[in-house]
């Protein structure tokens, strides 16, 4: 697939830290892109350099193979971690403003069936719920039937039925063909909606590509849990690798038989017993040798 | 400049400001105010400019018959209060209440040595019924001669600095701290995002706070007209140009102070520093003629000194054109100064 946005070496600074320190990757057309990382990790400052809001102290933006100038705003759909609308605007006053900015328009009635506003078309956009609001901030941002769509946190503050939503959203916007860039910390996120996925933490790149993939590359075990209670004696005395997080035990296994049996030779009781994959939560423990930073 | 993006703009800003109920009627009612402080206080006879007390055991009766025998008490724009208590009424000539007291059943009076009116007063109780001390007439020598004309009284010279007055609150309030909160909140963060240029933006703020301004500076002056019936003696049509260029220059010097701001303390603090001397130092409420020369120089770094040259040349001179035409251009000159300024160093951000 051609590449449609291509960042290198990037750099931002802000006095003496360096927010993003040499930042190179390729956004494919028509897939779905995720930055991910903890707080502070570089992936706002990354995506607004890639917007045109902020400038790049060193490094190159391309986009179609030129550099990014005027015009990429109106190929470009920018949805912010938050955003303000002007007071007593209704939603469709919005986005009647927003879409007379563009010389090429996504149709109203498209707009508002693909974001699912028509329940709440002519309310002051102030009175909508938090995940309204993300759906009409996701409208504003496909107004101009944009090629590239960035999305920064679109889902942080929202409940689980509200998260669950807006991922519907964009999966549908990537089946309509749009190439997205998503910024997220929830690993969750990103293993749902991206293609391909960097993990960002002081500014850098630590790894990057498929979710699947890379989960394969640097995992070939799956983790067994069990309440601490059902673990009659010290856990770490069991010849299994270990590690107790608050009321729960996780023991890592490449042979999950193997591990079962060891268990009921020491009578551990099986009955809430649970086993689940590596995650990318996992895999960013794994890189960085730290929780992400939620 | 792309016109449709300027629209959408501005018709948004129009939109908020309409819906935005407290504003409105605070712009729709201060106006009012105004016009009716100005009809409470200079509708009527043209008021007293001393206040003398008059002690007696029937002041009333006792001042009519010294109004047959003594020119003093004959004399307008004296206004002769009746008193009860003479410590009391003493009090106040000692506070400058009273300008002077009389005790008419004791043939006695009472000025303060401090008080100017008391001064003058006396002079006038002394002169008013004899011939002054000079060697050929009450006039020292000097030829009386006389001309005739409309008052201007001191509400006719007074009304352009009021108008201009809340022109300048209006600009710099309504445009500097607006611009503020919309950085604030983001609102010009997400509108960088698109392709709207910050001509285009600030353009549209200062056509919409233009019109309001020019709507409502026409609604004080019209109202408090039908009160008061002031001069106007120059072209409405030369007034209107007058405060149209005032107001832009007002709304862009509030967009300079805008310019890089985020912070509403800090923007209303400017906003103040800004507004208050040039309030008391562009000749609002009173003239300038008798201050420090650097005072005066120092006013005329203001805009609104300006506007109030020029309004007051226009409505009671009856100045044409020409006449105004440094005003008019200084007045150019700052707006364009400011909206330089101001374009170049905004920030979205």
């Amino acid at each position: 697939m051609a590449v449609l946005l291509q960042a290198t070496n990037l750099v931002k600074r802000f006095g003496d830290v360096a927010a993003v320190n040499g930042v190179s990757f390729g956004l494919e057309a028509g897939t779905c892109f995720g930055l991910l990382g903890p707080n502070g990790a570089g992936k706002t400052t990354t995506l607004e350099m890639l917007e045109g809001i902020a400038d790049a102290d060193e490094g190159e933006i391309l986009y179609r193979g030129k550099p990014v100038g005027a015009e990429f705003r109106n190929d470009a759909g920018i949805m912010f971690q938050t955003t303000a609308l002007q007071d007593y605007m209704t939603v469709r006053e919005a986005l009647e403003m927003f879409g007379s900015f563009y010389p090429r328009t996504t149709p109203m009635a498209e707009l508002i069936e693909t974001c699912a506003l028509s329940e709440f078309l002519d309310r002051d956009s102030r009175k909508l719920s938090g995940g309204q609001r993300q759906r009409l901030l996701l409208a504003i941002a496909l107004v101009n039937d944009p090629q590239v769509v960035f999305l920064d946190e679109p889902t942080t503050g929202l409940d689980p039925q509200a998260r669950h939503n807006l991922w519907a959203l964009v999966k549908r916007i990537r089946a309509q063909g749009k190439t997205i860039l998503l910024t997220t910390h929830y690993m969750e996120e990103a293993y749902e909606l991206c293609d391909e996925i960097a993990i960002m933490d002081h500014g850098k790149i630590i790894t990057r590509g498929s979710p699947k993939a890379l989960l394969a590359e640097h995992f070939d075990e799956v983790v067994l849990q069990l309440p601490r209670a059902d673990i009659l004696g010290d856990p770490d005395e069991l010849p299994l690798p270990v590690t107790v997080h608050g009321d729960t035990v996780e023991i890592l296994s490449r042979d999950i038989n193997t591990t079962i049996r060891t268990l009921l030779d020491h009578d551990v009781s099986l009955a809430g017993l649970q086993i689940r994959p590596r995650t990318l939560e996992d895999l960013f423990l794994a890189l960085t040798g730290e929780a992400l930073r939620a | 400049m792309n016109w449709h993006r300027f629209l959408a703009v501005l018709k948004a800003r129009n939109r908020e400001f309409i819906r935005d109920r407290s504003a409105l009627g605070w712009n729709v009612m201060f106006p009012l105010l105004i016009v009716a402080g100005f009809a409470f206080a200079f509708s009527g006879k043209p008021m007293d400019l001393y206040k003398v007390g008059v002690y007696a055991a029937d002041p009333v009766q006792k001042l009519a018959s010294l109004r047959e025998t003594q020119a003093f008490f004959r004399t307008d724009y004296i206004q002769f209060i009746p008193v009860t208590g003479l410590a009391s009424a003493i009090t106040k000539v000692e506070r400058h209440q009273l300008d002077m007291l009389f005790d008419l059943d004791r043939q006695r009076y009472w000025v303060n040595r401090d008080s100017p009116k008391g001064y003058i007063l006396e002079r006038v109780l002394r002169g008013a019924d004899t011939v002054a001390d000079t060697t050929n007439s009450p006039t020292g020598g000097f030829q009386r001669q006389t001309v005739t004309g409309r008052e201007i009284r001191y509400v006719e010279w007074l009304i352009p600095g009021i108008l201009a007055m809340n022109m300048m609150f209006s600009a710099l309030f309504g445009v500097g701290y607006v611009i503020v909160r919309y950085r604030k909140s983001g609102v010009l963060r997400r509108l960088q995002a698109t392709p709207l240029t910050a001509l285009e933006f600030l353009s549209a703020q200062v056509v919409s706070r233009l019109w309001l301004i020019i709507a409502i500076t026409s609604g004080i002056y019209a109202g408090a007209n039908l009160f008061i019936d002031f001069s106007m003696f120059g072209s409405y049509l030369l007034l209107l140009l007058v405060f149209t260029l005032g107001a832009i220059s007002l709304i862009s010097l509030g967009l300079l102070v805008a310019a890089r701001i985020a912070s509403e303390e800090l923007a209303g603090g400017i906003l103040n520093v800004l507004s208050w001397p040039m309030m008391f130092l562009s000749g609002v409420w009173f003239s300038l003629e008798g201050t420090p020369p650097l005072i005066q120089k120092l006013a005329l770094l203001f805009p609104l000194t300006h506007i109030i040259d020029a309004a007051r040349a226009v409505m009671i001179d009856g100045a044409g054109l020409a006449g105004i035409s440094t005003q008019l251009i200084v007045l150019t000159l700052m707006s364009a100064i400011f909206l330089l300024l101001g374009a170049v160093l905004f920030r979205w951000k």
